[in-house]
């Protein structure tokens, strides 16, 4: 990458301790030894099924929650170095918008005050008028009109709502936006339109998104750079069309090939493949128990995020398995 | 989305009318008899039939509609203006012990929600010890250490509400914290308090709201029950608690003495337990736009 990273995301690894009286504790690694980095003015996607650590990575860059081990960097600054005061500071400039449009919206309080939430808490907090303009202009640019801000979110439809609460994201004209799930509760054709605002969200303003969702059409369709995480861990990352077009790691294939498609009418033809439950192996490929290509030495050796040899097809891609050469050769486009 | 056969649906609507229709009769019923016993309370302020303390000997014992509205007691004084101050003297220690009472615990309970870990451990711990001391118990304590009376009273049934509210909004504001809106604010900056403020109190006003109606009724028999063994207000001023253990000896020879103040109390329990549930269906979000 060219530019200085937005965020920059090392070796971050969060665990859970669950148990109770009776029986030991048992620890769950939600994100194991994850890095990344994101570009700004980009949507970097995040795939990848239910559990392995999308939201647990969102928390942690939105810094509501603090990691194990390993660090995130947003604009070259440490967040879990900074002091109470300097994140707070900080926080205008990284934003969050959530899955749930009927739960991320205080029902109790007016759409005008909801999005003007973050502006109450800067240093220099804004006058009333010039907080009311802000509130206006920011719901005429997410498509709403300017008389909805005297409204409670219950008037509002899931897709105005999720527009609210881009709205109060995007009101501190924040740096990075982090979008969990964020369009997975709407309506297809109101899908469309949110991925539209965002994608005009970056080309006008230059805002930073990270996108994350286990909707591969969904970020096939807006993401600049895609990464997939199964189990805590980050399998393959690159550009988007490439990625889905050509996947370097069977879990990925696994999950292009899971992905209804316009082209394929009824129910497949194969029947669907037994998915086994992921375990916790502690060694090796946690992927191996499902994987159609594990071999012995994925039991023993943990593959690493590495660059595989080849032509442009490969560039700027990393992938974590020991067989991706073999799968390249398979995986002829088309 | 399941298809619903007509007549389920018929026979939900009008369960849901019937539903409707109960929860409007408690909201009125209960409304009503607050607002008659809450009117008769301040009205003894400026005026009774008699004044309450006043001993006519030579007219005990008479029964309703002979001598007053509603006879006299063994001292010949009139039970009608007793019951009637004895309605403000209820009321308002009813009203203050839960006042206090719902204050400390609505404090001890978000407090508790916004801190959690052993902060949580050990204010609902100590809640339990309180919880587990019946009121009696406490205002013969309290008794001994400040003397019966009205303060005592207040003070023994406001420590016994202090655990309820720690527990109903502690629970509440819980469930408030786990939502999105909550995670957005701190997403934003917000602290602890300003988010128990801003989000957390408006959110579970409603169940304050309901659990506060409910305790009042609470009580005034927890009132009426320690005025009736001597631990409530001193005895020249009337309670409901003190002619029904006046009324004990008589109560062959003058049954109304102990049926007119146990009335009073039935039915002032009654309308705030009405008043609560009307309330809670008011207030129910699943009632909401249907």
């Amino acid at each position: 990458m060219s530019r200085a990273p937005l965020l920059d995301i090392r070796r971050l690894s969060r665990d859970y301790a669950s148990g109770g009286l009776l029986g030991g504790k048992h620890v769950t690694r939600a994100l194991d030894d994850l890095s990344m980095s994101v570009a700004p003015g980009t949507i970097h996607g995040i795939v990848g099924e239910s559990g392995c650590g999308k939201s647990t990575l969102a928390r942690l860059v939105m810094a509501l929650d603090r990691p194990t081990s390993g660090s995130v960097h947003f604009g070259g600054e440490d967040l879990f170095r900074l002091s109470a005061r300097d994140l707070k500071r900080k926080r205008r400039d990284f934003q969050m918008v959530f899955q749930d449009p009927f739960g991320s919206l205080d029902p109790r309080q007016t759409v005008g005050r909801i999005v003007a939430e973050p502006l109450h808490v800067l240093e220099g907090k804004p006058g009333k008028a010039e907080r009311r303009d802000r509130v206006a202009a920011m719901l005429e640019a997410v498509g709403l009109a300017p008389d909805h801000a005297a409204r409670y979110p219950h008037a509002f439809s899931g897709g105005q709502r999720q527009r609210i609460a881009i709205a109060r994201a995007l009101i501190t004209e924040p740096k990075l936006v982090v979008a969990d799930e964020a369009v997975s509760a709407l309506d297809l054709s109101v899908q469309a339109q949110v991925l539209n605002l965002l994608m005009d969200l970056r080309d006008r303003r230059g805002v930073t998104f990270l996108f994350i969702t286990h909707n591969l059409a969904v970020v096939d369709a807006v993401a600049d750079r895609v990464g997939v995480m199964y189990r805590g861990r980050l399998v393959e990352s690159g550009p988007a069309q490439a990625v889905f077009a050509r996947p370097l790691h069977p879990y990925t294939r696994l999950l292009a090939d899971a992905e209804p498609d316009v082209t394929r009418f009824g129910r497949p033809d194969r029947p669907p493949v037994a998915v086994a439950e992921p375990i916790d192996f502690g060694v090796g490929c946690s992927f191996r128990n499902r994987c159609p290509l594990a071999v012995a030495r994925c039991t023993a050796e943990r593959p690493e995020l590495r660059e595989l040899e080849g032509g442009p097809e490969v560039r700027e891609r990393l992938t974590a398995c020991h067989r991706a050469e073999g799968l390249l050769e398979t995986n002829t486009p088309g | 989305m399941s298809v619903v056969a007509p007549s389920d649906t018929r026979q939900a609507a009008s369960a849901g009318r019937l539903r409707r229709a109960m929860s409007r009769g408690n909201l009125l019923i209960g409304s009503l008899l607050i607002g008659l016993m809450g009117g008769i309370a301040l009205l003894s302020l400026v005026w009774t039939p008699l004044p309450p303390g006043k001993l006519q000997i030579v007219q005990k014992l008479k029964p309703p509609l002979t001598q007053g509205l509603l006879g006299t007691d063994h001292l010949g004084r009139d039970v009608a203006s007793m019951l009637m101050v004895g309605a403000w003297n209820s009321l308002s220690i009813a009203v203050l012990a839960v006042a206090m009472g719902a204050f400390a615990g609505t404090l001890v309970g978000v407090t508790v929600a916004s801190r959690r870990g052993w902060f949580e451990a050990i204010m609902m711990r100590a809640n339990d010890v309180i919880f587990a001391l019946p009121p009696i118990l406490s205002a013969m304590m309290l008794g001994a250490l400040l003397g019966t009376g009205r303060r005592t009273a207040i003070i023994a049934i406001a420590v016994f509400m202090v655990p309820v509210f720690a527990r109903v909004t502690a629970s509440a504001a819980l469930q408030v914290w786990s939502r999105d809106y909550v995670l957005a604010a701190r997403g934003a900056g917000k602290g602890g308090i300003r988010i128990t403020v801003d989000h957390i109190l408006p959110n579970i006003a409603n169940q304050i709201i309901v659990q506060v109606t409910i305790q009042l009724g609470l009580a005034i028999l927890t009132e009426a029950g320690l005025s009736f063994l001597g631990l409530g207000m001193a005895p020249p001023a009337p309670t409901w608690g003190r002619m029904l253990a006046d009324a004990q000896t008589y109560l062959g020879r003058a049954p109304w003495l102990a049926i007119l103040p146990g009335l009073a109390i039935a039915l002032t329990v009654l309308g705030f337990n009405m008043l609560g549930d009307g309330l809670r269906d008011l207030f129910d979000p699943r009632e909401k736009g249907r």
